[in-house]
């Protein structure tokens, strides 16, 4: 039941290309290099962590695949079309839920097929679909606000897939969730990915959460951010609660814990906004 | 909304002490006026008792003149009002929105709003060859700066993290000002419009005690010139169940429009 689908046509969708781009925030005197020469490739369907502490860019990298902010050098591209600005091809997630509070669940989750044109029964039927997959069925007609964080997400999750992006943006996604339901969430993550393959970079500073959801994990350094480590996991699919205590996951666990601890820590950053718009 | 929850919920013995409270306030008065009670700075020798008051009242409402004063000033009231509703919402969201709307109109509009608008009835008699006319204006011109101030106030206010999102899920400007800023910006809309109604019977009940034929505000001043003392009290009594009606009416609105902001509605 779990085994991944390999459908051709969807597998060959959502390459990303970060080409050595640096993206500057900010203005004039208050202006800093958020991320610096950023260079790696994701394959189509691969899923992804960012690892790194906070202020080293991850969220910025992320904002600017979304096509919220511009990056200063370099080239950003999905399928090799340079990304211009946001579309519905990205869908982007962030911790803090941003679900329209005026529109019930339903509502919320037809929004794309709605701008799209799709009539009222169609896109109904497909937000119901979509509700059932992440598994909120029953819930329709709630509004958001009726909602406890984690079917918040999971809303939020319904409403991004239903437009069957090449690419899946997550800053953090679980960040604000209590520790039981954020693995919960991590399963239902996967689950959903397993169903509709789709290639995800999901941005992360929990190690363990990486370590449990991603094929490859990018490892950043603190502000400006680079990458330091690049690590292909070797776990299989379908992953298990059991993961975490197998002694692989372990040794990557504490390299990665080594890699992140900063020689001589300096004072942690202000968090920034992954949505720099002026 | 909360309100609403825990009034279902007051014990009987609260409102018994609150109807107490009031017929308490009507014996006092009763009291007052039938004593003909002076402190030297205040006196009640000229106000009415309530029992004189209830008479007037029921003579009031069974004459055909109730109706002419009442209409004038629903009348004048929805006019001056919605016009006031139209302009105002319109010109909040050129202003919240753009730039340009904002620079071109908003330094006449501050230059105005700190007149109040019961100062603009000398000049809007003059401006307007009919009275009619002057006193619709004058409701307009009482309505008109709430509204303006709370749409732009809940326009330039949206979460624009809700406007981001709606354009990466492929929300084209027109479909975010429809589907985003609009029902972002209603709850303040709506205080707009509920300040706005208060300031609307203000200038009118005042235009009308000034420059008015028939309406409300001339029938209570009316009164006053005539000697007619309890009549005073009945007309304020109706300008004040006007209101209350309008303001009933503009919270009912909200709630029909704004279902979501009741989370008394969760099943």
């Amino acid at each position: 039941m779990n085994i991944r689908i390999s459908d051709v046509s969807t597998r060959s969708v959502g390459r990303i290309g970060i080409e050595r781009i640096s993206i500057s925030l900010g203005d004039g005197a208050d202006a800093f290099e958020a991320v610096r020469d950023l260079d790696f490739a994701i394959a189509p369907g691969e899923l992804v962590c960012v690892l790194g502490p906070s202020g080293c860019g991850k969220s910025t990298l992320l904002g600017a695949l979304a096509g919220h902010l511009p990056v200063t050098r370099g080239r950003l591209t999905v399928d090799d079309q340079a990304v211009l600005g946001p579309s519905p091809d990205r869908g982007i997630v962030f911790q803090q839920h941003t679900l329209f509070p005026w529109k019930r669940v339903r509502d919320n989750v037809a929004f794309g097929p709605k701008m799209r044109g799709v009539g009222r029964s169609a896109r109904y039927q497909a937000a119901d679909e979509m509700l059932r997959l992440v598994g909120l069925d029953g819930f329709e007609h709630f509004y958001p606000s009726q909602l406890s964080g984690g079917m918040q997400q999971r809303v939020e999750i319904a409403r991004v897939l239903i437009n069957r992006p090449r690419v899946l943006l997550m800053d953090e996604p679980f960040g604000a969730l209590d520790a039981q339901t954020r693995s919960m969430m991590q399963e239902v993550l996967l689950d959903i990915w397993t169903r509709i393959p789709t290639t995800t970079i999901f941005v992360t500073h929990d190690i363990e959460e990486a370590l449990f959801l991603a094929d490859r994990v990018i490892v950043m350094s603190a502000r400006p951010g680079r990458v330091i480590e690049d690590i292909r996991l070797p776990f299989g699919r379908p992953r298990r609660a059991e993961l975490v205590t197998e002694p692989d996951f372990v040794r990557l666990k504490r390299r990665i814990l080594d890699l992140l601890r900063p020689p001589d820590s300096p004072e942690p950053l202000a968090r920034l906004s992954p949505l720099w718009i002026r | 909304m909360t309100a609403t929850r825990t009034a279902g919920q007051v014990p009987w013995a609260r409102w018994l002490v609150r109807g107490l409270s009031i017929v308490a306030c009507i014996v006092l008065w009763q009291l007052a006026s039938a004593a003909h009670l002076s402190l030297g700075f205040v006196t009640f020798r000229n106000v009415p008792p309530p029992t004189e008051v209830l008479q007037s009242a029921i003579v009031l409402l069974k004459s055909p003149k109730l109706l002419a004063h009442v209409g004038s000033s629903l009348w004048r009231v929805f006019a001056g009002y919605g016009a006031a509703v139209l302009l105002g919402i319109g010109f909040g969201f050129a202003i919240g929105r753009s730039r340009a709307a904002s620079d071109l109109l908003l330094p006449p509009l501050e230059l105005l709003r700190p007149i109040p608008a019961v100062a603009w009835i000398p000049l809007s008699i003059l401006i307007f060859p009919s009275s009619e006319m002057s006193m619709i204006f004058i409701t307009f011109i009482g309505a008109l700066f709430p509204i303006i101030l709370n749409t732009v106030h809940g326009v330039a206010n949206i979460d624009r993290r809700l406007v981001a999102s709606a354009r990466s899920l492929g929300g084209t400007p027109a479909a975010i000002l429809r589907e985003i800023v609009l029902p972002g910006a209603a709850p303040s809309i709506v205080t707009g419009l509920a300040i706005g109604m208060g300031t609307s019977w203000f200038c009118l009940v005042t235009a009308e005690m000034i420059s008015g034929q028939f309406g409300i505000g001339y029938y209570t001043w009316e009164a006053y010139t005539l000697q007619n003392y309890a009549d005073i009290i009945v007309g304020m009594l109706v300008i004040g169940l006007l209101g209350m009606g309008s303001s009933w009416l503009l919270t009912t609105l909200g709630h029909y429009l704004m279902p979501w902001r009741q989370p008394a509605a969760a099943r």
